[in-house]
């Protein structure tokens, strides 16, 4: 029931985001779309020329490409799963009656304060190296052999560090999620005989779809471009094996000044970005509603 | 206007004139190794005698620190004075006019004291484009009392087969005492440039005189088949991702038998704060193979042809490695703790070599540096454990990337030979080589 | 009908919840305690746990070696700044998408999301030269400005979401009683939606204050914020561990301190309005 009055204040509001963010976009990334035709080395400067799509069809063509682009999903995919799994149990748990509440929340958020940096090279160091680390020291402690996780696992162990860091987020959401949860509701699905099973399918899913909706969302917005992890923790190796798509326009562009590659994989992976995003919205857009 | 004001006024033009009117700051980027740490507690000499000098530190990582200061160099940023770089950067930057000269430094600079290869590495047509701080080469560490053990003597510098037998025979690995401990982690400064050292010494260059890259070559496929074999056998489990430090905390946790890695290590591990085995390393000249292994690497501190204080960033590189500021680290914390590895005046004074034991294999490792001639066969480079083309650095890597696939066991040899030149066959290409 | 919750319920829940609680904190507990052994301990193993010589010279050496307090200003300053701002930009335009949605207002949204795609190394070399231009490289309010633009989507997205929750009944009321655009926005709606906008405000800061990328390069030394402090201890020649873990407990602490304190803020924001 809005005026046109108020229609056309509203406009006027979103302008300023709007105008921002366009200028954010549009200025960088038309430069950016420029220096991709081109073939524009930072260590040889002046001898920038137009060279079409040959930039593009180098980066498609690299023998990493298929590789980084599936490892990218994974990432993405399995810090999703363990984040919004692991989020949703660790919420059910706090949410029950617990003494001391307030520092079981503060030490289960902090991972989140940690700077990616830092946390990669703990886990790396402290605990996953097979000679001195930690898990290697509780398996030599009960007679097996330690697995060396960085080499043998290293898309897995990547995927670890990142979900234990996305973990608090995902738990503070859902937890809070959890608690606007009408307890009547619960009560007499209780009374109607409903077990602890049929309970969570039918009154608290559905109640945390909405949540779970904006974590996923947030979530594959900053897990599309983790890359602090890998530079710290293998390079992107043994072989291609932990690289992404952000890693793979560093290692191949970015690390030898050539901006022009570097500004063709960045278009490359932000077209590949907006197609996983469209998809989600398909799929889970609809409990936005 | 009231006293209170003329005297508001009196103050400020007297605190004007206090102000000396010429006050520079030079921004200084550096890499956070312990010399350089060092060097930022000892700078009262140098602003005590140039009170107008201000100096501000950016201290970063050393890949951060590249990426940094080659950005703002090559856009023409202007936000450094004085940049550290390695002796892999100097050249080609020189080459584009990026440094400035490093002329008329003073009448007790002595540029002709600094050690030959490192000098002619940083030097562009007789012209001196950054002054070394600090220098290093490789050498082999190793376990005295592991070899007694086994009845070996190390000899002055070994062959690999040496090395490759004692390394077999001292190790125990039901007791994790590994016998060679070697750099595996993917990059182009961490594994490939012991690989590339190593290879350089079967005989293996990167390219041909056409710039063509060789890993299809008989050469290649012994030393990387040695190298992946030799770790297999005597070396700790994950080494496909160790670098320097997590084969440092190995060497001095005492579970390396063997180490080859820069000479730095050295003074790491023969401290007894550190090291638990401080008092039983012994060292070495790197193996040969066909020939020497060779490696030079020089962190320099040069001034970008940017810079709005070009007098003052002069003064400040002259005194940073000067001989005088040795004698300041000598005195104020001993001689072992002096930058090593640039001028033959330090490894000439008798103090140096009783503090230092590892004094000599350093001196006599970069003396045995031939930059232009790391290998058998002519090459079109110059380099010993890298490649001096702008390239390396992406190439270096992804080549690194597969060859530490090869040491962990997820691909063959050859399998990690044939994707290497593929991707430098490739790089090379894009890169318009020949050129 | 109160619920009455058995004792032995309870204790086992705890502890479940205590032993995973500590088992997610346990990094950041190693984390501290080594900044307190000496280097060697640090890489001893087998690991040492509690027992071994604490010392305080990795804070002295950290302390010695770098501003650590200027560091500091730049990162609140940096963070909050970023925050406020956003703020200040995205509530008017999530109350507009909110309570005035037009047939676009969700393309609009995914866009701005989009926005946030774009892998910050392609862009690296643009915004740099864009930056040399203006004069704006190692300034804070550079650093600042970029920041809340690259937050912006998650701040708009945030507030839309918890605008949402709020029954616009409410608001439509206060219109009927005569109350101005203004007056709607800063004493009905702001009141209600003051636990969603303190979350967001938390997350904001948080991720300004991690950010470690573009605080890397686009600042120097002047703006240089604790990310950099950090960055300059992680070395690659040379053991480091007992100084690093020294140098980021000192950069986490204040924001974990943060996090105590506005603990219920943010569990009450999070609740998407509906605390009945």
């Amino acid at each position: 029931m809005a005026t046109r009055h108020q229609k056309s204040l509203a406009r006027l509001m979103v302008a300023p985001s709007v105008l921002l963010l366009l200028g954010w976009m549009i200025v960088p990334l038309s430069m950016t779309l420029w220096f991709s035709f081109q073939s524009y080395n930072l260590l040889s400067p002046g001898m920038e020329q137009f060279i079409g799509f040959t930039n593009y069809k180098y980066f498609l063509s690299d023998p990493a490409f298929w590789t980084a682009m599936a490892n990218t999903l994974m990432i993405v995919g399995g810090v999703l799963a363990i984040t919004v799994i692991g989020g949703v149990v660790l919420a059910l748990l706090l949410d029950q009656p617990i003494m001391g509440q307030g520092i079981v929340r503060i030490l289960m958020i902090a991972p989140f304060f940690i700077m990616p940096t830092v946390s990669a090279l703990v886990w790396k160091n402290m605990f996953m190296n097979p000679v001195n680390g930690l898990f290697a020291w509780m398996a030599k402690a009960v007679g097996a052999q330690p697995i060396d996780f960085l080499a043998q696992y290293p898309l897995m162990s990547i995927i670890l560090i990142v979900a234990w860091q996305w973990l608090p987020f995902a738990t503070l959401i859902l937890l809070t999620a959890l608690q606007s949860l009408d307890s009547e509701q619960m009560e007499a699905a209780e009374m109607d005989g409903a077990g602890a099973w049929s309970k969570f399918t039918h009154l608290v899913l559905p109640h945390l779809s909405r949540a779970i909706t904006v974590v996923i969302l947030i979530e594959t917005i900053f897990l599309l471009s983790v890359f602090a992890e890998i530079l710290v923790t293998t390079n992107g190796g043994p072989g291609y094996a932990s690289t992404n798509l952000t890693f793979l326009v560093y290692s191949q562009a970015l690390l030898q000044y050539d901006v022009g590659g570097a500004s063709a994989g960045g278009i490359v992976a932000v077209i590949l970005a907006n197609i996983v995003a469209i998809f989600l919205m398909r799929m889970i857009g609809k409990t936005l509603e | 206007m009231t006293t209170k004001m003329r005297g508001l006024l009196g103050a400020c033009a007297l605190t004007a004139l206090a102000v000396p009117a010429t006050a520079e700051t030079l921004t200084i980027a550096t890499v956070n190794n312990g010399d350089m740490i060092r060097m930022q507690k000892m700078t009262k000499p140098f602003t005590d005698a140039n009170p107008d000098i201000q100096l501000e530190w950016v201290t970063l990582e050393e890949n951060v620190l590249r990426q940094r200061v080659t950005t703002d160099i090559a856009t023409k940023g202007g936000q450094y004075d004085i940049v550290t770089v390695g002796n892999y950067e100097v050249p080609i930057w020189a080459k584009q006019g990026w440094l400035m000269p490093l002329e008329d430094m003073g009448a007790d600079y002595d540029a002709d004291d600094i050690l030959p290869p490192i000098r002619d590495g940083l030097s562009l047509d007789g012209k001196l484009y950054a002054a070394p701080f600090y220098g290093e080469s490789a050498m082999i560490m190793y376990r005295k009392d592991l070899f007694e053990k086994a009845g070996l003597t190390m000899p002055e510098r070994p062959t690999w087969d040496f090395v490759f037998d004692a390394a077999r025979k001292i190790t125990d690995k039901p007791n994790e005492v590994y016998g060679i401990c070697l750099r595996g982690k993917a990059g182009w400064g961490e594994n490939m440039a012991f690989i590339t050292s190593m290879a350089a010494s079967y005989g293996a260059p990167w390219f041909d005189m056409d710039w063509k890259p060789q890993f299809g070559s008989e050469a290649w496929k012994k030393a990387l088949t040695d190298y992946v074999t030799i770790l297999t056998e005597a070396g700790p489990p994950g080494a496909s991702s160790n670098g320097f430090n997590e084969n440092l905390a190995l060497f001095q946790t005492g579970k390396c038998g063997m180490w080859m890695d820069a000479t730095v290590a050295a003074s790491f591990v023969s401290n007894p704060k550190e090291s638990t085995v401080a008092d039983k390393v012994g060292y070495a000249l790197a193996p040969e193979g066909e020939k020497p292994a060779m490696w030079l690497w020089a962190w320099t501190l040069a001034v970008p042809a940017s810079t709005d204080a070009p007098d003052a960033a002069k003064k400040f590189v002259g005194w940073a490695t000067s001989k005088a500021y040795t004698e300041q680290v000598a005195a104020a914390e001993g001689w072992a703790n002096v930058p090593p590895g640039t001028r033959t005046s330090l490894y000439e004074n008798p103090e140096y070599q009783k503090a230092a034991p590892f004094a000599k294999p350093t001196l006599d490792s970069i003396m045995s540096a031939d930059l232009k001639n790391p290998t058998t066969v002519e090459v079109p480079y110059i380099g010993t454990q890298w490649v001096g083309i702008p390239e390396f650095q992406a190439l270096g890597t992804a080549v690194g990337q597969q060859f530490s696939a090869a040491l962990a066991g997820q691909a063959s040899v050859d399998q990690a030979l044939q994707m290497a030149q593929q991707i430098a066959e490739r790089e090379m290409a894009k890169a318009g080589y020949p050129k | 009908m109160a619920r009455r919750v058995s004792d032995r319920r309870r204790w086992t829940f705890t502890i479940l919840a205590w032993l995973v609680a500590l088992a997610i904190f346990f990094p950041i507990l190693w984390t501290i305690l080594t900044s307190f052994k000496s280097e060697a301990d640090a890489i001893a193993s087998p690991p040492k746990f509690l027992f071994f010589d604490w010392t305080t010279e990795n804070y002295a050496e950290v302390q010695a070696r770098s501003p650590y307090f200027r560091h500091f200003t730049n990162s609140v300053v940096i963070s909050i700044g970023s925050t406020l701002l956003g703020l200040l930009i995205a509530i008017p335009a999530a109350w507009s998408m909110a309570f005035q949605p037009g047939k676009r207002t969700k393309d609009l949204l995914m866009w701005m999301l989009s926005t946030k795609m774009m892998p910050a190394a392609g862009v690296l070399i643009p915004m740099y030269l864009l930056f040399r231009s203006s004069g704006l490289l190692d300034t804070r309010f550079g650093i600042t400005f970029v920041l809340m633009l690259i937050n912006l989507p998650i701040i708009i997205w945030m507030l839309y979401t918890y605008f949402r929750e709020i029954p616009s009944e409410i608001l439509e009321a206060a219109r009927m009683d005569g109350a101005s655009l203004k007056n709607e926005i800063v004493h009905v709606l702001t009141p209600m939606a003051v636990p969603g906008i303190a979350s967001t405000m938390l997350l904001n800061v948080i991720l300004a204050w991690n950010e470690a990328f573009w605080t890397l390069n686009l600042t120097t030394s002047k703006a240089a914020p604790l990310t950099t402090f950090i960055a300059s201890y992680s070395s690659p020649e040379g053991l480091f561990y007992a100084k690093l873990s020294a140098a980021s407990t000192m950069a986490i602490a204040p924001i974990l301190i943060l996090g105590w304190f506005s603990q219920k803020q943010l569990v009450r924001g999070l609740t998407f309005g509906a605390v009945k």
